[in-house]
């Protein structure tokens, strides 16, 4: 029987939820001043956002979710009490040629390296691929973000395209990698 | 006056006028197959009004936030086409360039490469970027080849990113490093 009450948003130790514009913005406001955080999160400088700026932005993404329909995103939060761990989005979706690009992070430090990420990124491809209906989607990945990258391998995704010396920093320069799954090589592997 | 800087062999790059840019694009933007080459969007045409009020905005900032002009043929002056810097990493000093021409009668005449050649010495000698990316669509090879004798280099393919008549197309990048551009206008 067709079993449609598969919880989209919830994994076993997280789930994935609406901003809490009440809550959210004093934590995210601290993971902007984490700069290793930002630097493997953004491509662009790093630079900490005040909490009012962070509200603002709540509004900004919620406009442009109305306004554009390109773009899903969600906060990534700890089953157990509920607590913000990170953010996840869908964005840049072309919708007729059914691609999108993936983006998360875990912001809490404690959190990290738990595999979370890997829980967050397994519900990321079933919204995008069983909800969406998405035909592929593409993750950008700096060359020096190694836990990203093994990330993806090991959900499948396939190195697709590397920009040489993208990124200068720390006075080296990183190559930027794009990683991509199509929805068909997702099916044979799940 | 001196616009070497902007001069080719067959075309010199001139500001963007948006009176004159929504004319010739609204014209442009009949032709199907000129959208298909410039963008991953469905084809779709726009007004005047809001092609121009379009090209006001773009050009608001100060410093501009795009490095963007019209190509006009050396001889008669007419406007072809345009081409432009965008999406600027300053820090990293990459950019993407977008180039089209939108008069079909004048494709693959060397237009396009001529004015490839004028940006990308823009991009290196006065803007002193690093690399200028670019994206191209498999379905147009006429566009590839322009790129790779401009000395791009393919850096890989988003497979099957676009669906046009059926079937499915890879979205080729490239990529042209500072040192890798002078070595090639040093030896020729």
């Amino acid at each position: 029987m067709y079993d449609m009450q598969i919880q989209l948003f919830d994994g076993q130790r997280i789930r994935l939820t609406e901003i809490d514009y009440d809550k959210d913005y004093e934590i995210e406001s601290r993971w902007t001043h984490d700069s290793e955080f930002m630097r493997l999160l953004e491509f662009g400088p790093a630079y900490p956002l005040s909490p009012a700026q962070i509200k603002k932005r709540y509004e900004a993404l919620e406009k442009q979710v109305r306004e554009e329909k390109n773009l899903f995103h969600f906060r990534i939060r700890a089953r157990e009490d509920d607590r913000l761990v990170g953010l996840a989005s869908i964005e840049w979706i072309e919708w007729t040629n059914g691609n999108g690009f993936l983006k998360f992070g875990i912001g809490s430090a404690q959190d990290r390296s738990q595999g979370l990420g890997t829980e967050t990124l397994q519900i990321l491809l079933r919204y995008a691929f069983n909800e969406l209906n998405l035909y592929r989607l593409t993750a950008m990945v700096q060359e020096y973000n190694q836990a990203a990258i093994a990330l993806l391998h090991k959900a499948g995704f396939m190195e697709e395209v590397r920009r040489r010396q993208c990124l200068l920093r720390d006075n080296r320069r990183w190559d930027l990698i794009n990683f991509g799954l199509l929805q068909s090589e997702w099916r044979e592997q799940s | 006056m001196n616009n070497a800087l902007y001069t080719g062999k067959l075309v010199h790059l001139t500001a963007v006028d948006p009176e004159t840019y929504a004319a010739s694009m609204v014209k442009w933007r009949r032709d199907s197959e000129f959208l298909r080459l410039m963008d991953s969007d469905p084809a779709r045409q726009f007004s005047i009004k809001e092609m121009k009020e379009w090209a006001e905005k773009q050009q608001e900032k100060n410093p501009p936030a795009n490095y963007w002009f019209l190509i006009r043929k050396l001889d008669q002056d007419q406007i072809i086409g345009d081409i432009g810097l965008f999406e600027i990493s300053w820090p990293a000093g990459d950019s993407f360039v977008g180039v089209g021409i939108g008069e079909r009668d004048l494709w693959g005449n060397g237009y396009g490469t001529d004015a490839m050649n004028v940006i990308l010495r823009y991009a290196f000698t006065e803007l002193c970027l690093h690399r200028v990316s670019l994206t191209v669509f498999e379905y147009n090879p006429r566009g590839l080849r322009s790129y790779q004798k401009c000395g791009f280099r393919e850096e890989g393919r988003l497979r099957q990113y676009l669906h046009r008549d059926g079937r499915r197309w890879d979205l080729i990048f490239m990529g042209l490093l500072r040192e890798e551009w002078h070595k090639l206008n040093r030896e020729s």
